[in-house]
């Protein structure tokens, strides 16, 4: 049937399974936005208060339900202002779609009113994006950028469409849902090399990264850990793979990372790395890592292997493929020797985080909201310290639950993360966790969240510095504080108040409960305004291109 | 620093050259030369690009290349196993017989053609693989050059 470009894109929005979009109108867009509005029954539209919002959002949604997240804005700075939303889910890897309108093709590179060349600016920071010159590509492009979003290793796909595109018609015809299906070749003798590898190796150690959430392959790399005898440690973006109980996790890895894991690297004869990059957080002396160690690489990317550390062994598969057809080659062991030496390191090197009731402690505050929220609660930060005291403390068992910016580092990056996985699981109690430092940057989002009536609760670790800056000040540039003491005076009680949400202070962890505890019962959004030190560093950590030689514990 | 031949199948899609180039630009790649040309087929571009680099780099190269949704090849041609070549015309001081002599006879000696003369100077022009339109620069340039302009070489496999 003959349909305009909008009723075409909400047409194949839907063939393709989407039922909630992110977005913010504009003018490029008014006839995308009538076509919402006459189908608002088949696709829910959540209104940010801001495109970027609205790209993390989609990130977000994506991350909490394993979807494509979809984000929607006007020409010009409408789409730029998406853009670091992009980027963001372009280094995690989120499958997104991002549509932007443009201005009519006849008044393109004309510098007409709220254009930008968005094809160009998103270039480098999406998988792939689409000018939709032509409305009879159109249907066919957007099952093209839901295909590339979601297949390989995902990312963000952008389409751009001129507003002609958007009013002319064609024929229409309907199409099916991308279904992605790779096989990726694993040989016999690379599984047999991979088995004798672990079959030799005394001091093995598994590190793995977001990829085995990707790939849901959180239950064969159990099954490896446990058959080989292995212990595990993970990226940031892998909290939730494996069980916070489980004996053989060595906890995050990496600048902040456990100690013990850090040694286990260190003196390991044997490291796998699995769905994980070897970026400079892990692999902060990229020449100096695992030195004594064979390393093995699985990867879908085949550009990952050998780009930041030489490997002797690469493998190019999704994780679960790859763990599914190597497990029944691996004999079963045992490597006492070995977890006996990681246990006393755990012991004797571990950072223990000294306990203080009267005040608030960020571990504690953690372990408070990570332990009334429940083993189901979705965590979704911003960046800087608290994120870090998110991922040493908030410790997730499942995946999808722990979402994070890890690769951009884009503070602001929470509010409209946390929208989103709240907007995608509706049921789940959704935490997100903050600094004054990141909360400022975006924090009108928590309007969007009232107008939605979405009950994401706000744990704002306020410590009145950008603490993360601050404490790099304090320990490599002799506490020369250069802009990272704001002086805000924003009272944020009143501040949630004023959005419509409401709000707590609290400066011990008594009153931290009694807050939570109201938050939990999910009438709305609330702000936990908790009151922090500004010494507290997060710790341990190993200097930037340093080694486990140069880690700071205290 | 080696020098590496690459010959890339790209679709014909407008963007596509910009988004190879911005590649090498955000992943800080050296590029000596691009040049992108027709196929039999109009939905398709060869691209020829000279890379410099060490085999580590190659790879990397490579393997971003094939991660671009609109490149469906990309072969690593070895000089002694492809045809390649480049177009140089340059622009040489003449001013008296005596330069145009020399020039005559280097260019004979380098199958060069001299397409255009005026009274101060020649235009040269030279179709050869890039080693041999160094040396042949090298050679004319004692004559003093006015201007110069290389096609980028271009490249196919045997």
């Amino acid at each position: 049937m003959v349909k305009n470009g909008s009723e075409i894109l909400v047409e194949t929005l839907v063939e393709q399974g989407v039922d909630t979009i992110f977005g913010y109108p504009g003018g490029a867009v008014l006839n995308i936005y009538d076509a919402l509005y006459k189908n608002s029954d088949r696709i829910r539209h959540i209104l940010t208060s801001h495109e970027q919002g609205a790209a993390h959002a989609a990130d977000g949604y994506a991350r909490a339900t394993g979807r494509v997240g979809v984000c929607l804005a006007t020409s010009g700075p409408g789409a730029t202002n998406l853009v670091t939303g992009i980027a963001t889910a372009y280094m995690d890897s989120i499958p997104m779609v991002a549509i932007t309108g443009n201005v009519g093709t006849s008044l393109i590179g004309r510098d007409s009113f709220q254009e930008v060349y968005i094809a160009g600016i998103t270039m480098p920071v999406t998988k792939h994006n689409f000018v939709v010159r032509h409305v009879e590509e159109l249907a066919d492009t957007i099952r093209s950028a839901f295909r590339i979003a979601s297949s390989g290793r995902p990312g963000p796909v952008l389409i751009d469409i001129p507003k002609d595109v958007t009013a002319a018609t064609c024929e229409f015809l309907p199409g099916e849902k991308v279904e992605v299906h790779e096989e990726y070749e694993v040989t016999e003798e690379q599984l047999r090399t991979v088995a004798d590898m672990i079959a030799q190796s005394a001091r093995p150690v598994l590190y793995f990264g977001g990829g085995v959430e990707t790939a849901d392959a959180e239950d064969a790399l159990l099954e490896l850990m446990h058959k080989a005898d292995i212990p595990a440690a993970h990226t940031m973006m892998a909290i939730g793979c494996v069980p916070e109980s489980e004996p053989l996790s060595l906890g995050l890895i990496g600048m902040h990372g456990t100690v013990s894991a850090a040694w286990a690297v260190e003196r390991s004869d044997l490291l796998i790395g699995i769905g994980a990059r070897f970026s400079d957080r892990v692999a902060t002396n990229p020449r100096r890592f695992a030195p004594k160690a064979k390393i093995i690489h699985v990867d879908i990317d085949a550009a990952e292997i050998n780009k930041n550390i030489g490997v002797d062994q690469a493998i190019v598969s999704d994780a679960r493929q790859f763990l599914t057809k190597l497990l029944p080659y691996v004999q079963p062991a045992t490597h006492r020797p070995w977890r006996t030496q990681i246990a006393t390191w755990r012991t004797k090197l571990d950072y223990v985080p000294k306990d203080d009731e009267s005040v608030l402690k960020p571990h504690q505050v953690m372990r408070t909201v990570a332990q009334m929220a429940g083993a189901d609660a979705i965590i979704a930060t911003d960046v800087g310290q608290h994120q870090l005291w998110a991922a040493q403390y908030c410790g997730r068992s499942k995946i999808h639950q722990f979402i994070t910016s890890g690769g951009l580092g884009t503070m602001g990056f929470g509010y409209g993360a946390a929208i989103g996985a709240q907007v995608g699981d509706p049921d789940k109690t959704v935490i997100h966790v903050t600094g004054d430092g990141s909360f400022h940057m975006n924090l009108n989002e928590m309007a969007t969240a009232v107008s939605y009536d979405l009950p994401v609760i706000t744990v704002l670790m306020n410590n009145r510095v950008l603490g993360m800056v601050y404490q790099w000040q304090t320990m490599f540039y002799e506490q020369r504080y250069s802009q990272t003491q704001p002086g805000r005076k924003t009272d944020y009680v009143k501040l949630a108040e004023a959005f419509g949400a409401r709000g707590f202070r609290v400066t011990n962890i008594a009153e931290l409960r009694a807050a939570l505890e109201q938050a939990l019962q999910r009438t709305g959004p609330v702000l936990i305004d908790c009151e922090i030190d500004r010494e507290e560093r997060v710790l341990p950590m190993i200097p930037a291109g340093g080694t486990v030689d140069d880690i700071v514990s205290g | 620093m080696e020098k590496y031949i690459l010959s890339v199948v790209v679709q014909n899609n407008a963007g596509v050259l910009a988004r190879v180039s911005s590649l090498f630009g955000r992943r800080g790649y050296n590029i000596d030369s691009l040049t992108v040309s027709a196929t039999t087929d109009p939905k398709i571009s060869r691209m020829s690009i000279i890379v410099q680099g060490d085999e580590p780099i190659l790879e990397q190269i490579i393997k971003q290349l094939l991660k671009l949704e609109e490149v469906m090849r990309v072969d690593h041609l070895q000089e002694d196993d492809s045809c390649c070549s480049e177009l140089v015309f340059v622009k040489l001081s003449a001013p008296d017989i005596g330069a145009r002599d020399g020039i005559r006879q280097i260019c004979d000696l380098y199958d060069a053609h001299i397409i255009e003369t005026s009274e101060q100077s020649m235009i040269v022009e030279l179709a050869e693989v890039p080693s041999r339109i160094d040396a042949f620069l090298d050679v004319v340039s004692n004559f003093g050059v006015v201007e110069m302009s290389r096609s980028g070489v271009t490249a196919i496999q045997k």
